[in-house]
């Protein structure tokens, strides 16, 4: 039997994305099923459900279509997660509904993804849903975009119609400003390209000659803009004392970006004081040093009065501190259902601090396919926008392009509790 | 590549089996564990993490442990995100009174080894209460469980429950936030979930409101045992492979007991069987195996062609849905 070396290790997050009908569930369905990644248990269930509408054969589309809500309006309602994996990649699949009203489910699942899937469907060609999803990918940053251009077998394999969706849709991601593009002729239905190139006389896409979707996911390499400067959000100080002296707080936390060392000279944020890492515990005892993403306890060298929410952070490369009262500009997608209000208070929760919050002005809204700013007043549901934020408490921040975790930010409506905006922090504070 | 080869996902490797005089596997002996994959270290990471946010954002948080799998792999998690500390919130119970004594056992030894303070809450109490009425005696009181932790939930005033459930378990549980918000009735509306992005989680709620936290969220059935191997944690014995009286129902075994005798006609076999889940023994089903170590468990689970649910839930065959249905009323 083969054994697996380490260094080949890596999930892949990716999310999906089309319109009503591109044929999107129907995609995921067979990449789960001829990757193997489908159990009998679940073939029986959906082949009941099929035939229990009156259809045929297998619908793969069951398959992710999750809640009974959806299934009776047929249509995917919210983000559904799933998990498969091959020799090569582990995936994490966050499926996006394709409706146009749940732009908000989008950008939940495109988040943390490292390739957002676009679906577009050969015989429609580019739809303006299509040029919303690569402009949201723009707008959250994402390393790779990949266009399933769906349904060939509707157009008889046609390179001529997968050509001019292709050379359309670049010369549009590169006016959006979309980081990297590749493009793949499928058909999610028969199956060609999908997981193996099903080429026949029938069926024939010779003329292709790239990866396959699956081949394609487990090789593609992700540039992910992570700066390696070290940012370690508090999340919890410990009463257990800890060190030789039993005089040292521990700090709980996850390593969001760059990696620490015993000895290492940190910063404080927001009071500035500067100490040396001491110890980084974990259960399994004291480790020399930590790396991105690596949950752990650090305690320093000295005494300083550090509570959840501060950062602790990199002394030569710390991140911004936007002081009480001071203003930044970021982007959102607005989420609540209710539009943005400049009288109301918010909370906005960065990091691991929440702290109240003010939108000063709406400075633009994007148009969502051509990403121009237009003026506007007010952001209503699912729009895009730029605002000026003041904050009622000091926080540290990295502009989003640099760092991921430190420049996004969520707002939330202090009367309802509801998450009403997405957002990331913009570079200059200083220019607001 | 053989059919094995092709579907062993990535980062993980089969321990070479040795075959003794007598025919039987062990596996090699190796010296040091090796470090922990990537992948399971990004998963464990993200689990403290998460449960570290809802323990700072939350006044009262509760784990609910019931000896299985997964809880145990949360009680890892817990150690892990607050050690030399104690646990900042008592772990739960909803006892159905319907467990296997070896979980039972376990329970209490594992409980006892943490030193950690367990609250435990039976459906039998409510239902020689009146406040469950069972349609008929022997029915599985799996779905009785939701009122009798909504009823914790009431008692102890909890705003936060940390549930080991995770999204490859099941259709409805593909769409379930990591912060579930539920409403004063216990319900969840899942037209209603909060975006979440990134790792910002939302646990703002109101009076009488509480959230189900899952940090297990994005771990499958093969990365709880991997990490089970790898932190080389206990787990009660009926996981493994053991001689069992069952029947044969419906495609399934089903375990003859004192609860589930078997019905006329039907005739007693004994099989070498394990459990895949450990609830309630009228509603579980064993799955025919020989596995007897959690190395065999996990080469067996990598050929497994159903899921966890469809193997050994008897009662979540009858539709597609029900398991939505439970959880918006407010079941786990
Ligand atoms: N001819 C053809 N039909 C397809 C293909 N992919 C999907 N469909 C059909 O398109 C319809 C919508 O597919 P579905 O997967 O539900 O779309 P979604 O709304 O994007 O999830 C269904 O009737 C599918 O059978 C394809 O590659 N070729």
């Amino acid at each position: 039997m083969t054994t697996i070396s380490e260094a080949t290790i890596d999930t892949l997050r990716f999310s999906t994305a089309g319109s009503v009908d591109d044929g999107k569930s129907t995609l995921i369905g067979r990449l789960l099923y001829d990757s193997k990644s489908i159990l009998e248990d679940q073939i029986a269930a959906i082949a009941r459900t099929t035939s229990k509408r009156g259809q045929e054969g297998l619908d793969l589309s069951l398959l992710t279509d999750g809640l009974s809500a959806e299934r009776e309006q047929g249509i995917t309602i919210d983000v559904a997660y799933r998990y498969f994996a091959t020799p090569s990649r582990r995936f994490i699949i966050a499926d996006t509904p394709g409706h146009e009203q749940y732009t908000r489910n989008m950008v939940t699942g495109a988040s943390t993804a490292d390739v957002a899937i676009v679906l577009i469907d050969a015989a429609k060609g580019i739809l303006s849903q299509s040029r919303r999803h690569a402009a949201l990918a723009v707008l959250l940053d994402l390393p790779h975009v990949l266009v399933a251009v769906n349904k060939m077998d509707l157009v008889g394999y046609q390179k001529d119609v997968f050509q001019k969706i292709k050379t359309e849709f670049a010369a549009i991601a590169r006016e959006l400003g979309v980081r990297e593009i590749s493009f793949i002729p499928v058909s999610a239905l028969v199956g060609d390209n999908v997981v193996s190139k099903t080429v026949d006389a029938a069926n024939n896409m010779s003329w292709y000659v790239g990866p396959t979707l699956l081949e394609f996911l487990e090789t593609v390499r992700v540039k992910k803009t992570t700066s390696s400067a070290f940012r370690f959000p508090v999340q919890l100080v410990s009463r257990v004392r800890f060190g030789a002296n039993q005089d040292s707080r521990g700090y709980l936390g996850r390593v969001e970006s760059g990696s620490v060392h015993v000895g290492d000279q940190v910063v404080v944020l927001p009071t500035g004081e500067t100490a040396k890492i001491a110890e980084i515990i974990t259960l399994e005892g004291n480790a020399e040093s930590a790396d991105s993403q690596d949950s752990v306890t650090l305690t320093l060298d000295r005494q300083i009065d550090i509570s959840r929410g501060d950062v602790i952070a990199a002394r030569f490369k710390p991140p911004r501190v936007i002081q009480s009262s001071d203003k930044f500009r970021g982007n959102v997608c607005w989420l609540g259902n209710e539009p943005l209000s400049l009288q109301r208070k918010y909370l906005l929760k960065h990091g691991t601090r929440t702290v109240a919050a003010k939108i000063v002005s709406v400075n633009s809204r994007y148009d969502i396919l051509t990403l121009k700013p237009e003026t506007v007043t007010t952001l209503n549901t699912n729009d895009i926008g730029e605002l000026s934020i003041a904050v009622a408490k000091p926080i540290m921040v990295d502009a989003y392009w640099e760092n991921h975790v430190g420049g996004s930010f969520i707002l939330l409506d202090e009367a309802t509790n509801a998450t009403v905006a997405a957002g990331t922090i913009l570079a200059e504070t200083s220019d607001v | 590549m053989s059919f094995i080869d092709s579907i062993i996902p990535a980062g993980f490797s089969l321990n070479k089996k040795k075959l003794d005089a007598a025919g039987t596997a062990h596996s090699e002996q190796v010296g040091a564990r090796p470090a922990l994959s990537k992948h399971l270290r990004w998963l464990e990471s993200e689990a403290i993490h998460i449960m570290r946010e809802t323990v700072a954002e939350t006044r009262n948080p509760a784990l609910l442990f019931s000896g299985g799998k997964d809880s145990i792999v949360m009680l890892r998690i817990a150690e892990k995100a607050f050690r030399p500390d104690r646990f900042p919130f008592p772990l739960l119970h909803i006892d159905t009174e319907h467990n296997f004594p070896e979980v039972i056992q376990f329970r209490d030894k594992k409980v006892a080894a943490l030193n950690e303070k367990l609250i435990v809450r039976s459906v039998g109490e409510d239902i020689r209460a009146g406040r469950v009425v069972l349609r008929k005696p022997d029915e599985s009181r799996n779905v009785h469980q939701t009122t009798t932790l909504l009823g914790a939930i009431k008692e102890f005033e909890f705003d936060a429950l940390f549930g080991g459930a995770r999204r490859d378990e099941e259709k409805a549980r593909a769409k379930e936030r990591i912060i579930s918000h539920r409403d004063e009735w216990g319900q969840w509306d899942p037209k209603n979930q909060r975006p979440e992005l990134w790792s910002l989680y939302n646990l703002r709620i109101h009076p009488g409101e509480h959230v189900r936290v899952f940090p297990l969220s994005n771990w499958t059935e093969l990365d709880i045992w991997q990490y089970i191997a790898h932190e080389n944690l206990e787990v009660p014995s009926i996981y493994f492979s053991h001689l069992r009286e069952v029947v044969e129902r419906k495609d399934m075994l089903v375990p003859v007991t004192a609860l589930t005798p078997a019905k006329t006609g039907e005739a007693i076999v004994t099989r070498s069987v394990r459990f895949r889940t450990v609830g309630d023994i009228t509603c579980t089903a064993p799955v025919a195996s020989h596995a007897s170590t959690v190395d065999e468990i996990i080469e067996e689970t990598l050929l497994s062609r159903l899921t966890e649910r469809g193997a050994t839930r008897l009662d979540d065959q009858t539709s597609d849905a029900s398991m939505e249905q439970r959880k918006k009323e407010g079941y786990f």
